[in-house]
């Protein structure tokens, strides 16, 4: 015989049977995108059809941005120029010795036979808001993959590395900064020319240079910039400024603790860098090695 | 004064169509260029809780995780941690909206503080498992100004229900 409820009192499954089904649904989703990264592809589709949404609620603050520009004073803007001139009366002494030098440059590489930097193309994009997201350091920015944007792209601004690209959307793309905790960027000491991998500090807004012998010569103020040989990163392009070192007895690596020199949190306007390195491809491996590990490769989508 | 000793109003059937917008509403509230500002309060979750709690056959979990994923996808976070967050809290929220609502506005806010909390816990204990930084103990404060705002949310949730569909002078409601 069935005793089952008649059908008007019928409410589907019990609260905690759905519960239990969306929450296991929901970790499946979430260790597909935090290990293995297979939930790109609904990440892209939900995300392009929610960007009228996003758009919508970016509307205000343009406006807002709008309504500030237009009360600019006069005499701001006077001022600005006024600043804006003798920049450029100082750089343009700069720019002259600066051809100088390329010329001298280009020729001793040619007599060294280096491959000459090309430049590379690039893409200006603004900064549309900082992720909402409390646990990573990221903005957005207005161009998408529509515009040729890929992922691993390098970003930055008139002053250095901002970070690297990480997501793209149709028409939107996402930018980890060189602060996140997740992110880290081969970079080499000016001074030395000693080669080593910033990890970003998180919440902090600091970098880290971890993993380097204690008694490396490394010094406070000394200027990092990218190395380069990730081929991600145009080689020399400013990135922090060491604040700190401590140097422990009691560990094998030292603490060194760098500031970020690009405005990570303040510029609008940065510079999306192609990837066309003209390297030659890496030689194939003599053999394969065993499968690495996520964390290994975290670390290696973060640098290239 | 108790919920069950004032003068209870009889309201309107809801509008699917109206919980919807309120949804849309809060994800476009959400999805605002709040930069750094401490304190934001999660208003999908505000309005999720509100509804289950007000119409539990009409909002449910599988709708909270639905909205969950959105907010993932538009904030650039793990995919699943809003929506596994919000499909705890809507199931709270359902199971305790037979008592939430003998309470004073005041007193419901003070339940509702509880869930939106336990919603925020779960997502930094996810966000940490997957080796995100710790931001701070002021992120929690989201939740604290959206419980605030629960008396207002319930005044303006409610507003479309408390309007007869057509007047009539005898009737008092």
């Amino acid at each position: 015989m069935d005793y089952q409820p008649p059908p008007f009192f019928s409410r589907g499954p019990a609260p905690l049977v759905r519960l239990g089904f969306f929450v296991l649904l929901a970790v499946l989703l979430m260790v597909l995108d935090a290990r293995f990264g297979y939930a790109e592809f609904i990440r892209k589709v939900v995300a392009d059809l929610a960007y009228p949404l996003q758009r919508l609620a970016l509307a205000p603050a343009g406006l807002l941005d709008g309504a500030g520009d237009f009360f600019t004073t006069q005499v701001a803007l006077r001022k600005e120029n006024e600043q804006l001139r003798a920049k450029d009366l100082m750089a343009a002494s700069d720019l002259l010795t600066v051809e100088a030098l390329r010329a001298e440059n280009a020729q001793m590489r040619r007599l060294l036979d280096a491959r000459e930097r090309i430049p590379r193309p690039a893409t200006l994009a603004e900064i549309l808001y900082q992720g909402r997201d409390p646990f990573s350091r990221r903005v957005v920015i207005d161009k998408g993959s529509q515009q040729g944007l890929e992922p691993g792209q390098a970003v930055i601004d008139d002053v250095g590395v901002i970070g690297q690209v990480t997501r793209v959307y149709l028409l939107l793309s996402e930018v980890t900064l060189v602060t996140d905790k997740e992110q880290r960027t081969p970079v080499e000491v000016v001074r030395n020319g000693l080669r080593a991998v910033v990890y970003g500090g998180g919440d902090k807004g600091t970098l880290d240079l971890s993993y380097t012998a204690a008694n490396a010569d490394v010094q406070a103020d000394d200027l990092l910039v990218t190395s380069g040989i990730d081929g991600t990163y145009p080689p020399g392009l400013p990135v922090a400024k060491v604040s700190k070192v401590e140097r422990n007895a009691a560990y094998s690596f030292a603490k060194i603790t760098c500031i970020p020199v690009a405005g990570t949190d303040q510029n609008r306007q940065v510079l999306v860098l192609s990837r066309e390195t003209g390297l030659p491809p890496p030689p194939a491996e003599a053999e394969p090695r065993a499968a690495p590990s996520p964390k290994q490769k975290r670390a290696r989508a973060g640098k290239s | 004064m108790a919920y069950f000793e004032q003068p209870e109003r009889i309201l309107l059937q809801v509008k699917v169509g109206y919980i919807a917008l309120t949804i849309a509403l809060a994800l476009l509230f959400n999805l605002m260029p709040w930069n750094d500002l401490v304190g934001v309060p999660d208003m999908v979750a505000l309005v999720l809780t509100f509804w289950c709690v007000y119409q539990p056959r009409r909002m449910g979990i599988g709708m909270a995780w639905l909205v969950g994923l959105v907010m993932d996808a538009g904030n650039g976070a793990l995919l699943g941690q809003h929506a596994f967050a919000y499909a705890f809290l809507a199931f709270g929220a359902i199971s305790l909206h037979r008592r939430i609502l003998w309470f004073s506005l005041w007193r419901q806010a003070a339940h509702v503080l509880v869930l939106l909390l336990a919603c925020q816990a779960l997502m930094l204990a996810v966000r940490m498992i997957a080796g995100g930084a710790f931001p701070g103990p002021l992120y929690f404060l989201g939740s604290l100004v959206a419980a605030a705002l629960w008396p207002i949310a319930t005044f303006l949730l409610l507003l479309p229900q408390r309007r007869p569909g057509s007047v009539d002078e005898n009737r008092p409601i």
